[in-house]
């Protein structure tokens, strides 16, 4: 039932099979050199290992695209094996193991939406709101007299990630984090 | 879906630029210019190109050129002297950053002259447009030589296609030529023509197309193609006049796009023709146009200079 691929219907973005895992296409490239034989030649990330595999086919090939898709999903508990997610119109429970979940485990607390990439339905990847707010639950007292410029410190936050904070920010403030980057953004409100 | 153009109108103002300076180029030098028809009832039988076709009321089935090459070929046949043409052709299936399966191109044709002569006026056209320096010229054995680390003529086809795997190649039928194909496109070519134009010369005879073939050992094609700044931008050859040696190498065209399950393409008698009659001794070149202007935009893809690229069409 997977869709097939010309290779003229490749495109950035595209989720396809490759060695045997679900890929994304991160670059094409149409080689023909003169009089000869034409290639295309793909860059892809495997969603399995998050590595970026080059491959080359043939222009004449087909490709077999991956059923791989992506849904919004809410965080509800772990059990410490698995982390469950639910889908709010249909109530549906998932659970994501800890390789689905990388270094998400570090960001996410309960209710929270993340992004699963389910292939063949199950999560092969789990990814957390762009940004979230913590506590800090531990971090060395600020000296006093610092301005919001110029150093920082580390600081434990109540999901358990540690996070460079600016001097001033103090032990049981919230704080706003990228989790792209991992970076912290602002002191938060709620 | 956007309706606007995808190149910016500076760069289409330099595309009226450079073929106006194309224009003047052959003015000056008498070359003729011609229109001969895009919609042909035969096509090339290339086995690497795939020809579009229409059909007229009448039930007709006419193809896309593919190039100009064979009409421009009967011209030279009923004595036109040195011609050159600014048209369209069409290739099914090629697309990507240089690549639209309808472009412009350039070509022309000298008669008397051999593909060294050729090759010094291509020179010296992207000389005026692009302001290139002098070519230099390499052998298809030193290119792949010197960039590939390995000597086409005399590695073995294992050894070849392991080369061709190296590159990420997993289909195990491409032949010989297919992985050099390969190699020379995702290696070679990215590193020729910097800094000065590069003529590739001496192709083997395998790759001939319609060169003639220079018998030695080993036996080579009498083929170029010109590359700028990583670009393959023309291929030209001291063309084949001989219409038994043109028939055999369409029929064997025709009998290799049979054994890959390609579509049937009717030979083009009307050269076949042409060349009994007698096509003078002469040298070809076509170039690609919407490259040229590329390059003269210091842009890295055609759709930054073609006003509407096939996915706007």
């Amino acid at each position: 039932m997977a869709t097939t691929y010309s290779m003229n219907q490749l495109r950035v973005g595209l989720k396809i099979m490759m060695d045997n895992d679900p890929a994304v296409i991160t670059d094409t490239e149409f080689v023909k050199p003169g009089k000869g034989q034409a290639f295309v030649r793909i860059k892809a990330k495997n969603l399995n290992t998050g590595r970026v595999n080059e491959r080359t086919y043939k222009a004449s090939e087909s490709i077999e695209g991956a059923d791989v898709v992506d849904k919004e999903l809410q965080y509800l508990y772990s059990d410490g094996d698995h982390w469950y997610f639910m889908d709010q119109t249909s109530f549906e429970q998932i659970a994501a193991d800890a390789a689905a979940m990388g270094d998400t485990t570090q960001w996410i607390k309960e209710q929270d939406l993340c992004i699963l990439t389910l292939w063949e339905g199950r999560p092969i990847s789990v990814t957390p709101p762009n940004f979230v707010v913590l506590e800090i639950v531990e971090t060395d007292p600020g000296v006093r007299g610092d301005t919001s410029s110029g150093g920082n410190k580390p600081a434990t936050v109540d999901t358990g990630a540690v996070v460079r904070v600016p001097l001033f920010v103090q032990q049981g403030e919230l704080i706003k984090i990228d989790t792209r980057t991992g970076a912290y953004v602002s002191r938060a409100k709620e | 879906m956007s309706w606007e153009p995808a190149a910016g109108l500076g760069a289409l103002r330099r595309r009226a630029e450079v073929l106006a300076r194309i224009r003047t180029f052959f003015a000056s030098r008498n070359v003729l210019e011609v229109e001969t028809p895009v919609l042909a009832a035969a096509g090339g039988t290339d086995v690497h190109l795939a020809p579009l076709h229409t059909y007229l009321a009448d039930g007709r089935r006419l193809y896309l050129q593919t190039s100009p090459e064979f009409a421009m070929k009967r011209l030279l046949a009923a004595g036109s002297g040195p011609i050159y043409q600014l048209g369209r052709a069409f290739r099914d299936g090629e697309v990507g950053r240089r690549h639209n399966p309808e472009f412009t191109m350039l070509e022309w044709y000298r008669p008397g002259w051999d593909h060294h002569a050729l090759m010094d006026e291509v020179d010296a056209l992207l000389a005026e447009v692009l302001g290139t320096a002098p070519g230099e010229r390499l052998s298809y054995r030193e290119a792949l030589r010197h960039h590939a680390g390995f000597d086409p003529f005399a590695t073995a086809d294992g050894e070849l296609r392991e080369r061709a795997a190296g590159l990420g190649l997993a289909a195990d039928d491409v032949d010989r030529d297919g992985c050099l194909s390969l190699i020379l496109g995702a290696v070679v070519e990215p590193r020729l023509g910097r800094g000065r134009p590069t003529f590739v010369i001496d192709f083997p005879a395998s790759q001939a197309a319609l060169a003639r073939i220079r018998q030695g050992d080993p036996p080579l094609a009498e083929r170029f193609e010109a590359y700028v700044e990583g670009v393959e931008i023309a291929n030209g050859y001291h063309e084949l006049t001989d219409p038994g040696e043109q028939r055999r190498r369409f029929e064997a065209d025709l009998a290799e796009r049979r054994r890959r399950g390609l579509p049937d393409v009717p030979l083009d008698e009307r050269l076949l023709a042409a060349l009994e009659h007698g096509l003078p001794d002469c040298a070809g070149v076509a170039l690609g146009v919407d490259r040229l202007v590329m390059l003269a935009c210091g842009a890295s893809s055609l759709a930054e200079v073609m006003a509407f690229p096939i996915d706007r069409a």
